[in-house]
């Protein structure tokens, strides 16, 4: 333990400090005025320390006292995270709520986790006293809700010999559950949760590839441009191309264990639907309440922006803990670019030399840093666990040149670019297949080779290269009109058309096309290139493109996706058979016209 | 309340008073400022430093000299006197009347920058307000608790709309009517004059508190008159349970003064000279609105954010836009057609519409007939675009039909008089006259059921 020093402010300017604290260090906590608020040192100049304050500044006086905290920003892990929602630097927010009322006071000290509450703590199985204990290794778990089971690990930097581990019973949070005497022979008491540094990487056994893909049910992400779990996506976005909803669509349906959602500079009316709108869901995957396996961390867009920069951080760590326990887990930050434009704002008031829009020059390799410790890992007790990283980005104007969007797209695997113009015609989810790109198509095909159907890939890169078509297509028509066609073209654009409404627009509204499993995946896919393949036989044989167009079992192909939910495939699949049926008699009809002709 | 007065001033430019040698000035804080005529001036500590206090001052600093400004340091926050009396009163940005009665003396006095309500205590809004306007209840619904700005530009009938949702705003079947607060910043006499008049022609004069900062008024005053302003919109709505309506116009103008003392200061500019915080400090504003669990009040706001050169990616609305919850945007072009209101639907967009509209709050078919309308409008002007390029005659039926299909949308749809107060369900019944000129297998984001119910192929003349 650390004394705690003390101090006193000499300059106030907004969020930023300059205090004078001998021995501060960089990254300490700070304990501020007698507002009592908390900040952290972010540089030292000459004898004097920089400080951010994570709470508003208003009303402190320079000369008032600052205390020295001896460690750096850290984050309380253990039971009681999950269902909650947290502030920036992990305060619990209904806890707040509960005992300030509607708004959020400063200076406020109180734990993140409750320290009240007994868990049910059952011990390892073959754990005994005088064993030997590895870092990061299993002393038990915890129940935490009905879907998951918290285990409680050896904090990554304790390792020795186990002096004793308590039996099954209900313990708080504060309890003694095991002591172990580490090679100094210094004793340590583990209890159900412990502390980490914010900014500093947890540590696992090894990296290693990600080899499944994390399923959205979304079609436009799942089936085009696959994301794999332990693998970093970034959504960019213009205001109201639908960031938030693709992000919340991910949260909602993802087969992850853990979903981390972090609103960082974001409405607060976001944070609230989730709330209220999670636990009334039903995870597709468990058949368990949504809420169960969330947390949130929220810093909307009117809370200190320091502690937005503090925030990805914390569900950073956050995710990396529950990775260590062996879970996939999906971390979504929305948005990175309220990130960076907190780092902006810092650097601005230290007079750091802007480089591109007023950034920093470290801009690229903060924003790197975080993005690296997404992934897919063994953990220090062997098993794997992934944090899987979405970042939403929104540039300024929609213009994906600038700096944070450029800089992400270096780092990332996936990219889900999202257009204002299809959501202006309210094509949501609004992915643009140009623009958007998958580096792991490789390793999601041998999932969906494996698990769905083997013709996957191939109708996936015939989807894709209609759509290409369908722009090339267009532009003619845009400049000679549609009659420069011929037939075998406007059926292009006609199959291209379904492929869009059939198969890439999803309703988040629509109860059964919300979610949309791999296989129902695959059978809308199959469904539209089928029709578009048979389709291409009639025309050859002389059927009139406008006949086929209009043909009114089309309409029905095109609602399809809402007609029948994920578990209703047999109906999907009968009318699939439908479809083929009433092309099957078109085409004899037409077939036995050309023959008469010949 | 400290009586000392100071004289030591060291510095006035663009709005800012450098003051030194005063110690322990708290950050935030209140200033007093007496020049050499004698005028008082008003002031706020934005920079506390042990030997220098950087103070912006409301009034401006123009006729300001060295030697004979006195400053007095308040020792409180600005704040703003509340009480039931300030409905039916006009106040200047900082809060003193300013319309020759006295100032309110029998209330609280509240900090104006506000806390940030805190995420877990809030209520999600889902209570769908009535505006009589069919682009709006129709395609992109305004709710209680909502920040829906409409995006304009010069010479365009923001102010009309504004006021026209001013008079009609109400819940279905509710009698209550909402309490008004305007925050005018930076506008012409004329304007705030026509608010004046529109509140006082519909009789609701006694309901709305009015906040003006003239052309001519000093910019920096612009900087307190939104949190001055939504600290009496959150008294009436938080304390007094009323359901208030917010009007600012124009936020451009207010981002303006904000990168004026940002500039005279010497922070780094980020985008087109305005400050990297632009984004917090109206996400600060914006973000006063909502509703609260437990609470009967709600606070909605209709800002009018000007687009200078009609450029939506300019930074005041490219931001405005990340933080409210849609936008209402309006387009010349339709102006100059003669179309009012001129809402471009397509850019427009309402965030909180989803949960506000349906069954139990509009009509069932009302989301389904929304989204059909965009993808036919969406249609509709991808055949506009064509016809403009091989002309109208070479166009397809199909095609000929969406073009007919865009210009009864402009013009009924999207056109209504500036007193016709449409109900939702006019508004839904002539969605589905126009949706009637399809044949049923072209509308597929409508249900079967909605097309059994409301459609009514061979009734209307194609």
């Amino acid at each position: 333990m650390t004394e705690s020093r003390s101090g006193y402010i000499r300059e106030i300017n907004g969020p930023i400090l300059r205090i004078h604290l001998p021995g501060g260090r960089n990254g300490e906590q700070v304990r501020i005025g007698s507002l009592d608020i908390v900040g952290e040192i972010i540089a030292l100049e000459g004898g004097d320390a920089i400080v951010q304050a994570y709470e508003s500044t208003d009303g402190l006086r320079p000369g008032e006292a600052v205390h020295g905290l001896g460690h750096p920003l850290t984050v309380e892990l253990g039971p009681g995270l999950l269902q909650g929602i947290f502030d920036g630097v992990q305060r619990p927010l209904q806890e707040i709520a509960s005992i300030a009322g509607d708004n959020i006071p400063r200076g406020l000290r109180i734990h993140s986790l409750d320290r009240e509450r007994a868990w049910a703590f059952v011990p390892a199985d073959g754990l005994e006293p005088g064993k030997h204990i590895a870092a990061g290794a299993r002393l038990g778990t915890v129940q935490e809700t009905e879907t998951i089971e918290h285990r409680i690990l050896v904090p990554p930097t304790i390792s020795g010999e186990l002096i004793d581990l308590a039996p099954a019973g209900d313990y708080t949070l504060d309890s003694t559950i095991a002591r172990v005497r580490d090679a100094q022979g210094s004793v340590h008491k583990m209890t159900l949760y412990h502390r980490w540094p914010v900014r500093q990487a947890r540590p696992y056994g090894r990296r290693d590839h990600g080899v499944e893909p994390l399923i959205t049910g979304q079609r436009i992400l799942d089936t085009f441009f696959p994301l794999l779990k332990g693998g970093k996506g970034a959504v960019p976005g213009p205001f109201g191309a639908g960031k938030t909803m693709v992000q919340q669509q991910v949260a909602r349906w993802s087969n992850a264990d853990i979903v981390i959602y972090v609103g960082c500079g974001e409405r607060g009316n976001e944070l609230v639907d989730v709330l209220e709108s999670f636990p009334q869901l039903q995870d597709p995957h468990t058949g368990r309440g949504m809420m169960e396996r969330t947390l949130l961390i929220a810093n909307t867009s009117n809370m200190p922006v320091v502690a937005r920069e503090a925030s990805i951080y914390v569900g950073m760590t956050i995710a990396e803990y529950f990775r260590d326990q062996g879970y996939d887990v999906v971390m979504l930050a929305d948005s990175t670019s309220r990130w960076a434009e907190a780092l902006r704002e810092v650097a601005g008031r230290l007079g750091h030399m802007p480089v591109e829009e007023g950034y920093p020059a470290y801009l690229g390799s903060r924003l790197a840093a975080v993005y690296e410790r997404a992934g897919r890992v063994q953990t220090l007790e062997g098993e794997r666990g992934s944090v899987t990283l979405i970042g939403a980005v929104s540039p300024p104007g929609g213009d994906f040149s600038e700096p944070v969007t450029s800089h992400t797209k270096e780092i990332i695997q996936t990219f889900w670019a999202l257009s204002k113009e299809l959501a202006d015609a309210r094509h949501y989810p609004s992915v643009d297949w140009v623009d958007s790109f998958s580096q792991d198509v490789g390793i999601a095909a041998g999932w969906w080779a494996k698990e769905i159907s083997g013709a996957w890939n191939g109708r996936r890169a015939q989807a894709l290269s209609l759509l290409a078509r369908d722009a090339e297509l267009s532009r003619i028509v845009n400049l000679v009109g549609p009659e420069a066609l011929s037939s075998a073209q406007r059926w292009e654009l006609e199959g291209a058309a379904l492929v869009k409404e059939a198969v890439l627009q999803q309703s988040a509204l629509d109860e059964a096309d919300t979610y949309c499993s791999p296989h129902k995946q695959f059978q809308l896919l199959e469904l539209v290139m089928q029709v578009f393949d048979q389709g291409k036989e009639l025309i050859a044989l002389g059927a009139p493109v406008q006949e086929l167009a209009e043909h009114p079992i089309l309409a029905r192909v095109r609602r399809a996706k809402s007609t029948w939910r994920s578990d209703e495939g047999e109906q999907l699949a009968a009318f699939a058979s439908e479809v083929y049926k009433a092309f099957s008699a078109l085409r004899s009809e037409y077939a036995s016209g050309q023959e008469a002709l010949s | 309340m400290s009586e000392v007065e100071y004289r030591r001033a060291k510095a006035a430019q663009g709005g800012l008073l450098i003051v030194e040698g005063v110690e322990g000035i708290a950050f935030g804080d209140r200033v007093r400022i007496r020049d050499h005529r004698g005028r008082k001036r008003n002031g706020q500590v934005i920079r506390a430093a042990e030997q220098e206090t950087l103070i912006q001052v409301f009034e401006g600093t123009d006729d300001i000299d060295m030697d004979n400004t006195w400053v007095r340091f308040l020792d409180q926050p600005l704040t703003l006197t509340v009480s039931p009396g300030l409905l039916g009163r006009v106040f200047n940005g900082i809060g003193d009347p300013r319309d020759g009665r006295p100032p309110i003396v029998d209330g609280e006095a509240r900090g104006i920058s506000g806390s940030a309500i805190n995420p877990a205590a809030r209520n999600y809004p889902r209570e769908f307000i009535q505006t009589g306007i069919s682009t709006i209840d129709g395609l992109n619904s305004l709710v209680r608790g909502q920040k829906l700005p409409i995006f304009s530009a010069s010479g365009l009938p923001h102010n009309r709309l504004a006021a026209q949702i001013v008079r009609q705003a109400r819940l279905p079947g509710e009698a209550t009517n909402f309490a008004i607060v305007f925050a005018a910043m930076g506008v012409s006499y004329s304007d705030a004059r026509f608010f004046r008049e529109s509140f006082s022609d519909s009789g609701v004069l006694g309901n709305v508190v009015m906040f003006i900062n003239h052309a001519d008024d000093p910019p920096v005053e612009r900087l307190a008159l939104p949190r001055v302003a939504l600290t009496a919109a959150e008294y009436l709505a938080f304390d007094l349970d009323r359901h208030v309506l917010v009007v600012m116009t124009d936020m451009t103008h207010y981002a303006e003064a904000l990168r004026e003392v940002a500039t005279a200061k010497g922070d780094v500019p980020a985008r087109k000279g305005y400050p990297g915080y632009l984004y917090s400090d109206l996400a600060e504003i914006y973000e006063r609105s909502g509703r609260i669990r437990d609470r009967h009040g709600s606070v909605t706001m209709v800002p009018v954010v000007s687009m200078p050169s009609d450029d939506i990616t300019h930074p005041i609305p490219d931001l405005t836009g990340y933080i409210t919850e849609g936008q209402i945007v309006l387009s010349r072009e339709l102006n100059n057609q003669g179309v009012y209101p001129p809402v471009d639907i397509a850019p427009s967009l309402s965030r909180l519409m989803k949960d506000g509209i349906g069954k139990d709050d509009t009509r069932d078919d009302h989301p389904r007939v929304a989204n059909q309308l965009y993808a036919l409008y969406a249609k509709a002007q991808e055949a506009r675009n064509l016809a403009s390029i091989i002309g109208a005659e070479e166009l397809s039926a199909r095609d000929q039909r969406y073009l007919e299909f865009a210009r009864d949308f402009d013009q009924r749809f999207v056109g209504q008089g500036e007193d016709e107060n449409r109900s939702i369900i006019e508004t839904l019944n002539l969605a589905w006259e126009l949706l009637s000129r399809f044949p049923r297998d072209a509308l597929t984001r409508v249900s079967e059921t909605d097309l059994a119910h409301y459609h009514r192929a061979g009734e209307t003349p194609a």
